[in-house]
């Protein structure tokens, strides 16, 4: 069985943005390697840190989804654990986190729509209909005391 | 005074009218405190997905000491702080929020 994680690695500011895109070969050429394979990749770029690590104050993200088993994520942990250039990552699983999201938001729409149906709506909300979509700001959370 | 139950001054400067609400009058007479009901933002607002990388969403819950804000004082409902500690802390590894504000 397939899992999908989530890798974020932080790159050191000194980085080259070629040493950036090897180290991003590097991590394909090992999830080819156990058999998984990069679902998507994406560059934040540089960044300012929210805390200083060691000497950096900056650092370039990169994120990788992944599809593959824990035997790779390990190895790619280990490697990026040796890795001077990377400062930190993080690998999370995803797949769950996705279909409980999934299962909650179909539950969700399915039960607005069966609701309208039984008032006589059409199951999807009208373009101009609602009328809490244009609120800026969130009234029910400013904690202001009220004294009558 | 207001030290004890100072929900609008310690709320993390989001609170509109920190001060605003005094216990007492000039008389001295107590009047009965009115406060607004909390509603958990993410069951309000829909949100299923708290996630570490989202930091506009939870810069909100690490008020100036960028500790984690409390379920008293955010009115966040249990499932959700849970997902947002997990939230706050997988971002804090990575230097996306602070662990502590110097």
């Amino acid at each position: 069985m397939t899992r999908k994680y989530e890798l974020v690695y932080v790159v050191s500011p000194d980085a080259t943005d070629a040493q950036v895109a090897d180290l991003h070969t590097q991590v394909e050429q090992i999830a080819q390697r156990l058999g998984g394979k990069i679902d998507k990749t994406d560059n934040w770029g540089r960044r300012k840190l929210a805390y200083e690590i060691g000497p950096h104050k900056e650092g370039t993200y990169v994120l990788e989804t992944i599809d593959g088993g824990g035997e790779l994520m390990k190895e790619i942990d280990r490697r990026l654990k040796v890795s001077d250039l990377i400062i930190r990552h993080l690998i999370v699983r995803i797949d769950e986190d996705q279909t409980k999201i999934e299962r909650t938001r179909t539950k969700r729409t399915d039960a607005s729509r069966r609701r309208r149906v039984a008032r006589g709506l059409p199951p999807d909300r009208q373009p101009g209909e609602g009328q809490r979509s244009d609120m800026e700001e969130d009234e029910r959370f400013d904690m202001t005391e009220v004294e009558r | 005074m207001n030290g004890k139950r100072g929900f609008g001054g310690g709320g993390g400067g989001r609170g509109k009218a920190g001060g605003q609400g005094g216990q007492q009058g000039k008389d001295g007479q107590r009047r009965p405190m009115f406060r607004r009901r909390k509603v958990c933002k993410f069951c309000s607002d829909k949100i299923d997905d708290i996630n570490y990388k989202d930091t506009k969403l939870l810069m909100p819950f690490v008020p100036e000491r960028a500790k984690i804000l409390p379920r008293r004082i955010s009115g966040t409902c249990a499932m959700h702080q849970r997902k947002l500690r997990t939230a706050i802390m997988r971002a804090r590894q990575l230097a996306l929020i602070p662990y502590t504000a110097e």
